[in-house]
């Protein structure tokens, strides 16, 4: 009887896990929002995103941001001049182009007719350079911008399916390190098509070069330098609005699912580069935890944070700020006593892409008093 | 003992062979031809049958002068094929292992699982995937989760061992605790992994058939084959060994060596599986029990049907997993656990009405 039980509920468990893994609702172990590529969100309703965002399309004319030119982009071998202002853009792709993948491997692209985005970072930055129309199927953690929401959805990008994709007869799949398993990779590959692994770019600093590798992965090298040099004038901007405040808010960056996981996000979690851009201080980072770790009580009250961020999915699944200050220790901090929550979208917050000066600025107008 | 007793009894064992079993085999063969040409046929992408067939024609060294497109070609040889052998392999090693087991068990809860063999098999896998040490290479994975089924078996099998003999109750409940000791251990290696780890570790514990090339599945081919061939052999001990542990063996049964084989080949067959395709539930368990209710309970016909059956609704799982979320894929265990646990409610419920309980 016990083995029947235990065998029961084991089914039970492994229903769950994969029906949350196919619906997009994060079940615990697949879908920690670490290292921002997880920034799935169970709806997709974009809540803070709503807030007005620079979408640089590639085709708008530039307007130079006034820290454009006080942010000397290194010049790359297409534009040896150091400004980007008024540099013509690729009217369209410039293939063949030979790219190095993160394994090392040298990639020949020759069409970027049909792509299929592995990542939803990835895909916002593909529809930013203004080849969204090309894109003929993405994973289901690209929700943005909402035209990648109708796309054909290809599954989580760690459990493939390489027949789904290759149906999509794509001309180039493009995807991070977290695309897998290998044996699809390999498989997908086998038949032909290019398949491009770029690193998981999940910091502030990284989002020029994550641009311009795809950029120029995609045959549209300026119009990637140009989105590039945008994205870093909308942080830098940001950025010097938070040095303005003397203040520096003690920020937890809390991991929700349901009432019974909760967990700090500390060193590689994915806020701490947006924390500290922002002028906090990442109480994760300096109690030391690497990753996700879950959280014990006492262990939260002596960190004492003032400011919680959280992404919005995790805090209804709590219950709304008044269900997370249930939770034990919550309520004992600062921040729980003034109830200073801070919801994103997770996309949004850790997307790390053209979206994310915007993000800071946010981030900054709400944890600074 | 007079041997007279002893040759009755054998007879008796005997009759079922004859009677009925012919007609269900050839129903279990065409239902695999079927299911494998479904299985070569159907997919997110489409390729017409006649391309299907030319491709498998051609690779057999029949050429039928078609022209078929590299891309369909690919897919049918380098990713529906190896899937389906992976497929087949997985199904008739858990079949087969699960119902030897039941039988040398005399427990109708009996499967691979419960002796170890997932569990293990799993941890196995798991240390590795945290470590992240990868010594002999792609192999590694699938050799570690390999040897931790074995290993673990092997010590379930050793605990219960008692001045020679084993309890089968004590065998059973050893099972379960040492289950529950390696289940501990995989939520820790979860606690310790970091996030790329403990995806890699989800994935395996649901089960997915995705991994399947052909260099993955020849060494799963070749040690399910030796397995199926092996496991048969002792059908004719198995059947006495239900009648009674003692019955058997005072007719002459080793029964403590008969078991020992049995474990070792079933762990061998389920194992090669789970070293592949991760834990795929249920399985072991559905198969045996579904094909005893329709061609009785004799190991000689049980065994060889069991792997049919094991392989049918393996491949039938994977095409419901592949095809029913084009174009992404469900996960194995999710498919499996569908069939399996209504199943399994329903045989818990059948049996405490018939018999007004369980043991």
């Amino acid at each position: 009887m016990i083995q029947a039980a235990r065998r029961a509920a084991l089914g039970v468990v492994a229903l769950a896990l994969a029906a949350a893994a196919c619906t997009g609702d994060d079940a615990p172990a697949t879908s920690l929002p670490a290292t921002g590529t997880a920034d799935r969100t169970a709806t997709a309703t974009p809540s803070a995103a709503s807030t007005p965002a620079p979408t640089p399309t590639a085709e708008a004319t530039v307007t130079a941001s006034p820290t454009a030119t006080a942010s000397p982009t290194p010049a790359r071998t297409a534009t040896p001049e150091p400004t980007p202002t008024e540099q013509p853009v690729e009217e369209s792709p410039q293939l063949p182009v030979t790219v190095t993948d993160a394994d090392g491997n040298e990639i020949v692209i020759e069409d970027v007719s049909r792509l299929v985005v592995l990542n939803g970072s990835i895909t916002e930055i593909v529809f930013a350079l203004g080849l969204g129309d090309h894109v003929v199927g993405a994973d289901i953690t690209s929700i943005y911008p909402p035209e990648a929401q109708d796309l054909p959805k290809v599954g989580v990008q760690i459990a493939l399916s390489a027949e789904g994709v290759i149906a999509l007869q794509p001309t180039l799949v493009i995807g991070t390190t977290f695309a897998g398993p290998p044996e699809v990779i390999e498989q997908i590959r086998g038949t032909g098509i290019p398949v491009l692994i770029i690193p998981d770019y999940n910091t502030l600093e990284a989002i020029e070069e994550k641009i311009t590798r795809i950029g120029t992965a995609l045959g549209v090298p300026r119009r990637g330098e140009r989105l590039a040099a945008q994205s870093v004038a909308s942080i830098k901007e940001a950025i010097a609005t938070a040095e303005t405040s003397d203040a520096a808010p003690r920020v937890a960056f809390l991991y929700l699912r349901g009432a019974h996981t909760q967990l700090i996000g500390g060193d590689g979690a994915g806020a701490t580069s947006l924390i500290e851009a922002a002028g906090g201080i990442d109480v994760g980072v300096e109690a030391g935890v690497r990753g996700f770790t879950a959280i014990t009580p006492e262990a939260l009250v002596t960190a004492n944070p003032d400011v919680f961020l959280v992404i919005t999915t995790g805090l209804e699944s709590v219950g709304g700020i008044d269900g997370l200050l249930e939770i034990p220790g919550m309520a004992q901090t600062t921040a729980g006593r003034n109830r200073a929550v801070v919801d994103f979208d997770a996309q949004y917050l850790l997307g790390f892409g053209p979206r994310s000066g915007a993000a800071l600025a946010e981030l900054i107008d709400a944890i600074h008093p | 003992m007079p041997g007279g007793g002893w040759r009755r009894l054998w007879q008796r064992a005997r009759p079922s062979r004859a009677a009925g079993a012919g007609p269900a085999f050839a129903l279990l063969i065409v239902l695999l031809v079927v299911a494998v040409l479904l299985n070569a046929g159907i997919g997110a992408v489409r390729v017409p049958p006649l391309e299907v067939a030319t491709v498998l024609l051609n690779r057999v060294g029949i050429s039928t002068g078609i022209e078929v497109d590299v891309l369909r070609e690919q897919v049918v040889w380098g990713i529906r094929m190896p899937r389906i052998v992976l497929a087949i392999c997985v199904g008739a090693g858990l079949g087969m292992a699960g119902a030897s087991l039941q039988a040398i068990f005399r427990n109708p809860l009996a499967e691979p699982g419960l002796i170890g063999v997932s569990s293990g098999g799993a941890l196995g896998a798991i240390v590795l995937i945290i470590t992240g040490v990868a010594p002999l290479g792609w192999i590694s994975l699938p050799l570690a989760a390999f040897a931790g089924a074995l290993l673990l078996t092997l010590v379930v099998y050793g605990l219960a061992r008692s001045d020679g003999r084993t309890q089968m109750v004590t065998l059973i409940l050893t099972g379960v605790a040492m289950n529950s000791v390696a289940g501990g251990l995989i939520g820790l290696a979860g606690f310790l992994a970091d996030d790329a780890e403990l995806r890699s570790i989800v994935f395996w514990t649901l089960g997915s058939l995705a991994g399947a090339t052909w260099r993955a599945v020849l060494p799963v081919a070749l040690i399910t084959v030796c397995g199926l061939v092996l496991l048969p052999r002792y059908a004719r001990a198995m059947n006495l060994i239900v009648l009674g542990e003692r019955e058997a063996f005072h007719l002459g049964v080793n029964t403590e060596r008969v078991r020992l084989l049995v474990i070792v080949l079933a762990t061998l067959v389920a194992g090669a599986g789970v070293a592949v395709a991760g834990i795929v539930v249920f399985v072991g368990l559905v198969v045996p029990h579904l094909l005893r209710i329709v061609i009785g309970p004799d190991h000689r016909v049980l065994l060889p049907a069991s792997a049919l059956g094991g392989a049918i609704l393996l491949l039938g799982a994977d095409l419901v997993a592949r095809t029913i979320v084009v174009p992404a894929e469900l996960p194995l265990g999710v498919v499996t656990a569908l069939i399996g646990g209504p199943y399994f409610l329903w045989l818990l419920r059948r049996t405490t009405r018939e018999q007004g309980g369980w043991m």
